[in-house]
């Protein structure tokens, strides 16, 4: 099962609103995915400047922000129930192989706008204890799981996020998922978990660091990833969704002036501003539709 | 009667739905804020119209006997599921596999239908104003399928004695699936059937007849050494 949910925000009008439009697309969707919750939101970036969306687990956070400004130089750290996003103008690349390094912690996401937080639990306890409601942004994307082929971890949670500003939800399992990984792993992607959809977006960043597009990217996908899916994936200016061409994991998508909004049924939309009105569809099998870039 | 789903739990008003007595219950229901809940108005065995206000989610009306069902809205995965007798009409779209299984009744639907609609009916008459996807007509055993628009793939897979009757264009034919001549017969029954959708302006000739070729569901001799 699983359920799968985003929003993307056409005009600056519902932006304070994001994170608690999320909220209720996320809880409306619990009965798909009980078993965890995430989501990614992307914000206004801030010149220079890259973010690091990090899960410290049981580490006590003032022990870890002292322990870390001795690593890194940062210019904010802030925490955020188990999770913490620490700004820098330091070179990624730096960052990141520090952030590897540290055992206890686990690196969720990183980039310019993006901002990760994935938890273990009901997906009402997750967003409460997050304090989605709260947040504001562009686009955001999220994901109730319903574990089948791995363990209820937070790394088998979702969203995954392979590159910067990327990330990715799924719905489905995909049946080629170890030979992809072999392959993708001698290209340089690392992974973290035993997951298939870490697989699936450690193609999407492959491809995307080789110049194509989103589009082009998940079209792509659809000849080279094999099993059930709909995914929806995010970049810093795009969002996009496609199904495999069975199709036997659902999708609806409204869209108004305002938003394009994509669960994986109508129920974690039905609270959206002016979903009556809205023009709602289902994306039609092996067809990529994309919004932004 | 007003039904709000605000207000009242599913399984409350399902159950009021499923025990009407006819010679004292009203028999015009209307029910509110539906909001995409699953297993609206299933079970229900008795002549009364009910409206819904809205999109419902998955299999709305399933089990179907003798009810007259409208959704002013979007229906979900598996409408009429089932249906026994009575009358679904969706005023929207519905999503996969609409009229799954379905001994009698009608269904209308005035937008599309998404993939695998009729999927293995057996009985049931289902009329789409638009289109429907892949896989439609699966394994269908009995009843009619009427398309005004177009078929997506694999139309009529492995099909029985369903008889599917397409205005536009059909993508592809499924297993055993054929284009069958349109005799006197075929287009009364069309006929009638387009009438009772309100369809009437509709001509028949523009439809085209597909059945089962029944080269696959007799088990053959020849391919014995195959088993």
């Amino acid at each position: 099962m699983c359920g799968i949910v985003g929003i993307y925000l056409k005009s600056k009008k519902f932006e304070k609103d994001l994170g608690k439009l999320l909220s209720g697309m996320l809880v409306n969707m619990e009965s798909r995915g009980p078993d965890s919750a995430g989501f990614a939101i992307y914000k206004k970036e801030k010149k220079e400047e890259f973010k690091y969306s990090i899960c410290i687990n049981n580490l006590v956070f003032e022990k870890f922000k002292k322990d870390i400004s001795k690593k890194i130089k940062y210019n904010s750290i802030l925490k955020n129930s188990d999770h913490a996003i620490l700004s820098s103008k330091e070179n990624p690349n730096k960052v990141l192989s520090i952030l590897n390094e540290i055992k206890e912690i686990s690196l969720v996401g990183y980039g310019r706008s993006i901002e990760i937080f994935k938890q273990i639990g009901n997906p009402k306890d997750v967003v409460k204890k997050f304090n989605l409601e709260k947040f504001s942004g562009t686009h955001a994307i999220g994901h109730t799981r319903m574990a089948t082929e791995s363990a209820i971890t937070t790394d088998g949670s979702h969203p995954y996020s392979t590159g910067s500003d990327e990330c990715l939800v799924h719905n489905g399992s995909l049946s080629n998922h170890n030979n992809l990984r072999r392959d993708l792993i001698k290209r340089r992607i690392n992974f973290k978990s035993e997951n298939d959809t870490e697989v699936a977006a450690g193609y999407i960043s492959n491809h995307l660091s080789n110049k194509k597009n989103l589009k082009e990217t998940l079209e792509s996908a659809l000849s080279d990833l094999d099993g059930f899916y709909t995914f929806i994936t995010g970049t810093k200016k795009g969002f996009a969704i496609v199904r495999d061409e069975i199709a036997c994991k659902p999708a609806v998508i409204s869209e108004t002036k305002d938003y394009v909004a994509i669960a994986s049924e109508f129920q974690a939309m039905a609270h959206l501003p002016g979903v009556n009105i809205a023009n709602i569809f289902e994306p039609q099998p092996g067809i990529v539709y994309s919004w932004g870039n | 009667m007003k039904l709000d789903l605000k207000k009242l739990k599913l399984r409350k008003i399902n159950e009021t739905l499923q025990s009407i007595d006819p010679k004292k219950n009203n028999k015009n229901y209307t029910i509110f804020n539906p909001e995409g809940n699953h297993a609206i108005c299933v079970g229900l065995t008795d002549d009364i119209d009910i409206t819904v206000k809205g999109h419902v989610g998955y299999y709305c009306g399933g089990m179907n006997q003798n009810a007259n069902i409208t959704v002013e809205g979007n229906a979900g995965t598996g409408v009429a599921e089932n249906m026994m007798s009575g009358k679904i009409h969706v005023k929207g779209n519905a999503s996969q596999s609409a009229g799954a299984t379905a001994h009698g009744g009608f269904l209308i639907i005035d937008g599309d239908a998404s993939s695998r609609c009729g999927i293995s009916m057996k009985g049931i008459d289902i009329v789409v104003k638009g289109s429907v996807g892949h896989m439609s007509a699966f394994m269908a055993q009995s009843g009619n399928l009427i398309v005004c628009g177009n078929a997506g793939e694999a139309l009529g897979d492995s099909l029985y004695e369903t008889d599917i009757y397409i205005r536009g264009k059909v993508k592809s034919l499924g297993a055993d699936c054929i284009e069958k001549k349109m005799d006197n017969k075929h287009l009364k029954k069309l006929e009638k059937l387009l009438k009772k959708a309100k369809l009437e302006k509709l001509k028949t000739k523009d439809f085209k007849r597909y059945g089962s070729a029944r080269k696959l569901y007799n088990f053959k001799i020849d391919n014995v050494s195959s088993y």
